[in-house]
Formats: C-alpha cells, sequence, structure tokens
C-alpha cells in the first residue's frame, strides 16, 4: 500500500466520522433540505470531470467529459439553487406576527376545559 | 508532489472544510441558510481551483475547453432551471435526478480513467485499483436506481413494487457477472471487462429498485444518495481528490445516517425493504377490528365547534394532506385558530410524505412557522394535553395496533394520536393505508370520521369556523 492510498484513507475516514457526527445533530425538521444540501456537495464531482479534460485528446475522451461535465454541473449548480429555495421558506414566524403569548382566551375556560392551558410553546426551535 | 499541486490540495482542503461546517450551520432552521452559503462558498472554490489547474497544466486542447465549458454550461443551465420551477411535492424525483448525475457523473471519471490508461503503453495494472471498479459499479447502479425512482415518484413507472419473475436469481448472477468482470479488470486490462461492469451495473439498479413500493421511497433516496456519496469518495481515489474523498464521505455519512432514520420509523430493516415490499403478501395481518365496528363520522360545523373552542390543538399531517395540495388550506385553518389563541402545533411523523422531511418542506412552503413543526418524540407527550387531535392524510403512522405484537406494522413507531382528548381523523373513505390494515384508530369512541378530500374538508371547516365566530 503505497503511502498516498493510505493519507487518502485516512483522509476518508476521519471526514466519515466527521459527516455522521456533523450529520447526526440536524433536526429532522431539516432532513430534505439536508439531503440536497448533501446532493449539491457531491457535485464536486465536478472537479473531477473537468480534470478529465486534461488527457482526453479522443472522440470518446471528448464524449465522456462532455457527459460528465454536463451531469456534474447540473447537480451543483441544481442542488445549490433548489436548496436555497427551500430554506428561505422556513420562517420562525409568518409575515404578520402574531401576539408573542396570547393567554389563552376565556372562551377555553368556556368550554369546560378543566385543564389550565400551559405557557404557550416557548417558539424557540 | 510539487509546490504547486501541494498548494492546490490545500485549496481543496479549504474548500472542504466549507462542507463540513455548512453542513454543521444546518443543525437549526435559524442557521441553515448561512450553512448553504459556506458551502457553495466552497463548492466554487474547489472549482475555480480546478481550472486553475487545468490552465497550469496547459495540456487541454481547444477542443478540450470547448467541450468542458459548454457541457458545463448547458447542465448549468439545465439544473438551475429545474432547481426553480420544481414543485416542492416534486422534490423527492428532483433530488433523485440529482442523485443520478452525481453517480452517473462519478461512474464516468473512473470509465474514463480506465480507458485512457488503457491505451496507454504499460496499460492500466498499475494505476487501476479496486477503487476504479467500485466507483464504476456504485455509480453506475446510482444512476439506473435513481431514475427508476425518480420514474416511480413522479407517476411515469408504476408506484407499486414491480416483481420480475426470476428476477432475485437475475439480480444473483448480475452480480456474480459484475464482480467476475470487475476482478478480471483488476488483473487484465480489458475494455470489454469494463463494458460488462458498467453494463451489469446499470441492470442491476433497475433491478433494484423495481421491486420497491412507493411507500419506501424515503429510504431508498436515502441509500441512492449515501451510494452516490461512496461513488464520488471512490472517484475522489481515482484521481487522487482529497476534495472529492471528504464531500463523498460527507454525503455516504448523511445517506447512510437518514437511511437508518426512514427504516427505523417505519421498524423494518433495510434488506426487508430491498428485497420485499409492503402489501406482498409477506406478513400476516393479525385480527384486527372488523369493518362493523362503530365508526361516528362528523359534519363541517361540529368540527369547527371542537377547534374553535379547543385550547390546545395538534395537527398530524401525511402524504395524503400533500397529495390534495391541501397544505395551504391547512395554515390557513391554523392560523385562524392561533388567531383565536388556540395552540396548535404538528406533528410531523418521520416518515409522512416522499422523502426524510418533506413534509416540513410542504408546511415550510404553506408559511407555517417552522415552531410549530413538532418532531415524533416531542409531540407525543403532549397528545394528552390536546383537546383535538386533527389526522388530515395519515394513516399508519396513527394505527395504536402498531403497539400490539402480531400485526403487519408492530413495533413502528407511531403518533399517540389516540391520546388526545378527541380526534379528527379527514379521510376520503375507510381505505387501508399501506400497510394494508384496517386503523384502529378510527373504532376509537373519541375518534370522528370527516369523509371527504382533504382541501375540501379544510375548507369547509376553516369557513364553518368563521361563520362561528363571525
Amino acid at each position: 500500500m503505497s503511502t498516498a492510498l493510505v493519507t487518502d484513507l485516512t483522509i476518508f475516514v476521519l471526514a466519515l466520522l466527521v459527516g455522521i457526527e456533523v450529520i447526526g445533530k440536524v433536526p429532522a425538521t431539516l432532513h430534505t433540505p439536508l439531503m440536497s444540501a448533501a446532493n449539491s456537495i457531491h457535485g464536486i464531482v465536478l472537479a473531477g470531470a473537468l480534470l478529465i479534460g486534461v488527457t482526453s485528446h479522443t472522440v470518446v475522451g471528448y464524449i465522456l467529459a462532455f457527459v460528465a461535465a454536463f451531469f456534474a454541473a447540473a447537480n451543483v449548480v441544481g442542488g445549490y439553487a433548489v436548496t436555497g429555495r427551500m430554506l428561505k421558506m422556513f420562517r420562525r414566524r409568518a409575515a404578520p406576527a402574531a401576539p408573542p403569548t396570547p393567554a389563552a382566551p376565556a372562551t377555553a375556560a368556556a368550554n369546560g376545559q378543566q385543564a389550565v392551558p400551559g405557557p404557550r410553546e416557548s417558539t424557540r426551535p | 508532489m510539487n509546490t504547486f499541486t501541494t498548494n492546490m490540495q490545500l485549496v481543496y482542503i479549504l474548500a472542504a472544510a466549507c462542507f463540513v461546517i455548512g453542513l454543521h450551520l444546518m443543525n437549526s432552521p435559524a442557521t441553515a441558510r448561512r450553512g448553504n452559503q459556506v458551502s457553495t462558498a466552497g463548492m466554487v472554490i474547489a472549482v475555480i481551483a480546478t481550472l486553475v489547474l487545468l490552465i497550469h497544466d496547459g495540456t487541454v486542447t481547444g477542443v478540450g475547453w470547448t467541450v468542458l465549458i459548454v457541457g458545463a454550461l448547458l447542465g448549468s443551465a439545465v439544473g438551475l432551471y429545474s432547481a426553480r420551477t420544481v414543485q416542492m411535492t416534486a422534490m423527492p424525483q428532483l433530488v433523485s435526478m440529482f442523485n443520478a448525475v452525481g453517480g452517473g457523473a462519478a461512474a464516468l471519471v473512473a470509465v474514463y480513467g480506465y480507458i485512457h490508461d488503457e491505451s496507454a503503453p504499460g496499460g492500466v495494472l498499475g494505476s487501476t485499483s479496486v477503487f476504479t471498479v467500485l466507483d464504476v459499479i456504485i455509480g453506475s447502479v446510482t444512476f439506473t436506481g435513481s431514475l427508476i425512482a425518480a420514474g416511480k415518484l413522479q407517476g411515469l413507472i408504476t408506484g407499486s413494487p414491480v416483481m420480475i419473475k426470476g428476477g432475485r436469481v437475475l439480480n444473483v448472477v448480475l452480480a456474480v457477472v459484475v464482480l467476475g468482470s470487475a476482478a478480471f479488470m483488476l488483473t487484465t486490462a480489458s475494455l470489454p471487462a469494463l463494458l460488462i461492469v458498467v453494463l451489469g451495473s446499470l441492470a442491476f439498479g433497475v433491478l433494484m429498485v423495481l421491486p420497491i413500493g412507493g411507500a419506501d421511497m424515503p429510504v431508498v433516496i436515502s441509500l441512492l444518495n449515501a451510494f452516490t456519496g461512496t461513488a464520488v469518495a471512490m472517484a475522489g481515489f481515482v484521481i487522487g481528490n482529497w476534495a472529492l474523498i471528504v464531500a463523498g464521505a460527507l454525503v455516504g455519512a448523511s445517506g447512510g445516517i437518514l437511511t437508518k432514520l426512514m427504516a427505523d420509523a417505519m421498524n423494518r430493516s433495510l434488506a426487508n425493504i430491498v428485497i420485499g415490499g409492503f402489501g406482498t403478501g409477506d406478513s400476516a395481518v393479525a385480527a384486527v377490528v372488523s369493518g362493523d365496528a362503530q365508526i361516528r363520522s362528523i359534519a363541517a360545523d361540529d368540527a369547527a365547534i371542537q377547534l374553535a373552542y379547543a385550547s390546545k390543538v395538534i395537527i398530524v399531517p401525511g402524504y395524503g394532506l400533500a397529495a390534495a395540495q391541501a397544505q395551504h388550506g391547512v395554515a390557513e385553518l391554523a392560523q385562524l385558530l392561533e388567531d383565536r389563541g388556540v395552540e396548535v402545533s404538528y406533528a410531523i411523523h418521520p416518515v409522512a410524505g416522499r422523502m426524510p422531511g418533506h413534509m416540513n418542506v410542504l408546511l415550510a412552503e404553506a408559511n407555517v412557522p417552522y415552531p410549530l413543526l413538532k418532531e415524533m418524540d416531542e409531540i407525543n407527550p403532549e397528545f394528552p394535553r390536546a383537546d383535538v387531535a386533527l389526522v388530515i392524510g395519515a394513516n399508519d403512522v396513527t394505527n395504536p395496533a402498531a403497539r400490539r405484537p402480531g400485526t403487519a406494522i408492530s413495533g413502528m413507531p407511531i403518533l399517540d394520536v389516540d391520546q388526545a382528548k378527541s380526534i379528527i381523523v379527514v379521510k376520503r373513505s375507510m381505505g387501508h393505508g399501506y400497510a394494508g390494515i384496517d386503523n384502529e384508530l378510527y373504532a376509537n369512541p373519541k375518534t370522528s370520521m370527516y369523509f371527504a378530500d382533504a382541501k375540501k374538508a379544510v375548507a369547509e371547516m376553516t369557513a364553518a369556523v368563521k361563520t362561528l365566530v363571525g
């Protein structure tokens, strides 16, 4: 096993562990944007696709380079754009902000609810 | 390594660090947008570094540049267009398509490397490694597998499990042929062997996803996401690029974690999902409530009274809500109740929707503030305090039968909807969910059934609440 390979493997394993650690903390609310973000990150394969160009001097090489560049660019650009679009929709409060903590109105009591409604859930995520 | 390539690797490591920080910032909706920006910055750095590398190298021909630039520009245009125009309900298809092209590109990197080295004097033996082979196999399987998954989600291919006669035998044969040819590739430079590996893997991807049912798509998408990440990491090994290795490993980890979460949320093993879908007759359905149990139905006015005079309402949305495009209506009804001082929250089961977290995005699009979206573990203790649980388009994930052994969904984590003081279920009919069993919740004396399409029901209830409170 060459030194370069050992280095590569080390990086791979450490990155995998970092990934598990970091991604385990992402709340379920954001799992779709997370997957979409991960999708755009694997668009880094664009770098690999571009590097094909260094040595391609044949028709087959050019076709493979073209398709790879096309695929990878679609992945990376589309991935980031759609992730951004989704995350923009996550708002803490809808535009016309409701009063912060409206006390449970008399209607609830009138309805005979025995439970005193607890303090409104904190709006912290 | 000369100074230039060393510096380049350092730039790639910087890009990789941006990816990690970007993912880290996604641990809260408040910082997630910044996370995406940091990640984008990392990507821009990596691409610019690659271009610098190409220019420095100086061997790229004019045709080569044209091919790369035109390919990348066209790809960007297609990617941007789909990202801008996609409906949020169609997000799983788009993510699947991105998985497909990502995996495809990764496979092509290895295929090209092999073809190029094969024609070089000395052949490929020196540089072909197990990583080249793995990249080709995983990338190709991901490519066709994701295309089939996207087709199923889009409805182009039937969502129900497609069982091909002898499919399993065929799968085993394919696996043997692919692995055999791959092993041959490692010892002998052979383009036909490469071709067999590519075609075999492409076929395997199709056969792997076709038999999986629509309800299992959240798992399949996550799994294919993990595959793509792994393929990209393998491509990183092939071309010796650290950015690809790190990025691939991160995506692999993310896809792996989500796959496990989704499988756990359905209480099914990965093997069980990949080998056979729900409703294929493999699980015995134990005796559950029969059809003639007492079912109470409710009209809009009564439902509106319950909702308007509640102090706490929990809405339980399922995929049926999104299918009926009712999420905006629900948000409006919830806002109306909130304005009256009713405490409203949403109980989101992990597999609500067609991909992990899908329901959250659909509700966020309808302007539901994210603090109201509660995960299963967070909301379950709150059900006993809820005056009304309003179930819209969710079925199996609310079935108390899951708590007993011996049913098709036994052991599946469910939302404790039956613990609410009263329950309103909006549903078109008494039809079954994916598990194909009766929902015992519907026979609960506290439950009232509101038989209507989700969108219509929500509109009627909203109107009734408005009339009621004037």
